[in-house]
């Protein structure tokens, strides 16, 4: 299998607070890791290192042998939005536009036309359940429907990678493992590698992998053969 | 609760008779159900029999207690690869690995790693249940769901166990 994407030994420090110190992980292409670790140990920091959100004060992140802590923040913004998904535990959708427009809005930003971008986002909401809901605003979705709606945003521009930060923090068990399962199918089906940030077990179980950060390091476990 | 492991554990520390094994066994593990003496004992002699401990020295007098074992290299493999396998990742764990626990830390060995191995092995059950509910049906799914809450609780408690471990490894150590 081939590596898409691997931080090594990568240090950040907020200020005089380290996040992370030498966290190294590397990701296979199709790959669902899950990210674990006791809150405040680094999980988030590292996954914005991987993303290139942060750039890190130490050490490397390789995406598809690219080093994109060596990139310019233009070149690091046009990757993000070109090859990487997001989905954050707030689905965050803009609140004056409707839920098409939300899905859409990766597109757009991409510089797709709005009569192509509409459609491709209209054909997620079939696909995540969300039939019926495409004109509302996100005031008027449930909890889980705005997470699947964020969903749909992260994966409309059929990412490489999709990054996704304790999706299912803000919803109660069987909502979020709806996400979840919803989440794992899509990317199984585009052979999307997602990098999952969880600290619930339930949850982590729906990944290929987990490693544990902690105190900003990276515990790998020797893995248990099938 | 596998007695006869547990003692194996406590006699790596130093030898002892069979007095002194019960004494901590009960004040350790016994939770209230004290180790009958007649246990201890054969316990002990089939331990013997089997060449993982031997006798050191037998004090004048009569009774069992004159005994005094020891433990061979091969009780001490034993107690190794209990120490060092993951339990078995299903529910109601909690004594076996108690017990990894507290004599991993009396016996100064790495128990944070021990519980890690134990993490990573509940997860791997995790995984092919979740695996298992994604496939199958609503009552897989629900039977999936049971086994699922049941080692997510057994985590819960590895993680505060891993958060303690330097208190715990204060109070077990003499
Ligand atoms: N914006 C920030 N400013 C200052 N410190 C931060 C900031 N974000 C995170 N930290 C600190 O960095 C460490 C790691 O945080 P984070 O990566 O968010 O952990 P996790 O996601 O595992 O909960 C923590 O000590 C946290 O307090
Ligand atoms: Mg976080």
């Amino acid at each position: 299998m081939t590596v898409v994407i691997e931080a090594r030994d990568v240090e950040f420090a907020f200020g005089q607070t380290p996040a992370l110190r030498g966290a190294s992980v590397a990701v296979e292409a199709g790959e669902i890791l899950a990210i674990m670790g006791p809150s405040g140990s680094g999980k988030s920091t590292l996954l914005h290192c991987l993303a290139g959100i942060l750039v890190p004060d130490a050490g490397e992140v390789l995406f598809d042998g690219i080093r994109v802590d060596a990139l310019a923040e233009t070149q690091r913004s046009s990757l993000r939005r070109d090859r990487f998904g997001f989905v954050f535990q707030f689905g965050q959708l803009v609140p004056e536009l409707t839920a098409a427009e939300n899905v859409a809005l990766p597109l757009l930003l991409s510089g797709v036309h709005r009569k192509q971008a509409l459609p491709r986002a209209y054909a997620w909401f079939a696909r995540l359940g969300l039939d019926g809901l495409e004109q509302r605003r996100s005031g008027e979705l449930s909890g889980g429907q705005a997470q699947r709606v964020a969903l749909a945003r992260g994966m409309v521009t059929e990412p490489q990678v999709l990054f996704a930060d304790e999706p299912t923090g803000a919803l109660d068990s069987l909502t979020g493992e709806q996400v979840m399962d919803l989440l794992v199918g899509a990317a199984r089906e585009q052979g999307t590698t997602v990098i999952l940030v969880t600290h619930e077990p339930r949850i982590a179980a729906y990944a290929d992998r987990e490693v544990m950060v902690r105190d900003g390091r990276v515990n790998a476990p020797d893995r248990i053969a099938s | 609760m596998s007695v006869p492991l547990t003692l194996l554990g406590l006699l790596e520390r130093e030898p002892s008779h069979g007095y002194d094994l019960k004494r901590d066994y009960d004040a350790f593990f016994g939770r209230g159900k004290p180790l009958p003496f007649g246990q201890v004992y054969s316990t002990l002699s089939r331990l013997a029999r089997d060449g993982k401990v031997v006798i050191s020295d037998v004090a004048p007098g009569s009774g069992p207690d004159r005994k005094r074992y020891v433990i061979t290299d091969v009780g001490a493999t034993e107690v190794e690869q209990w120490l060092t396998q993951p339990v078995d990742p299903e529910p109601h764990l909690q004594t076996v690995l108690f017990a990894k626990v507290v004599l991993a830390l009396m016996l100064d060995r790495p128990a944070a790693e021990y519980l890690d191995t134990q993490r990573s092995a509940h997860l791997h059950r995790m995984r092919e249940l979740t695996e298992i509910k994604r496939a199958g049906s609503l009552v897989d799914a629900l039977l999936a769901d049971h086994g699922l809450y049941h080692l997510e609780a057994d985590l819960r408690w590895i993680e505060m166990t891993g958060a303690r471990l330097d208190a715990l490894r204060k109070e077990v150590r003499r």
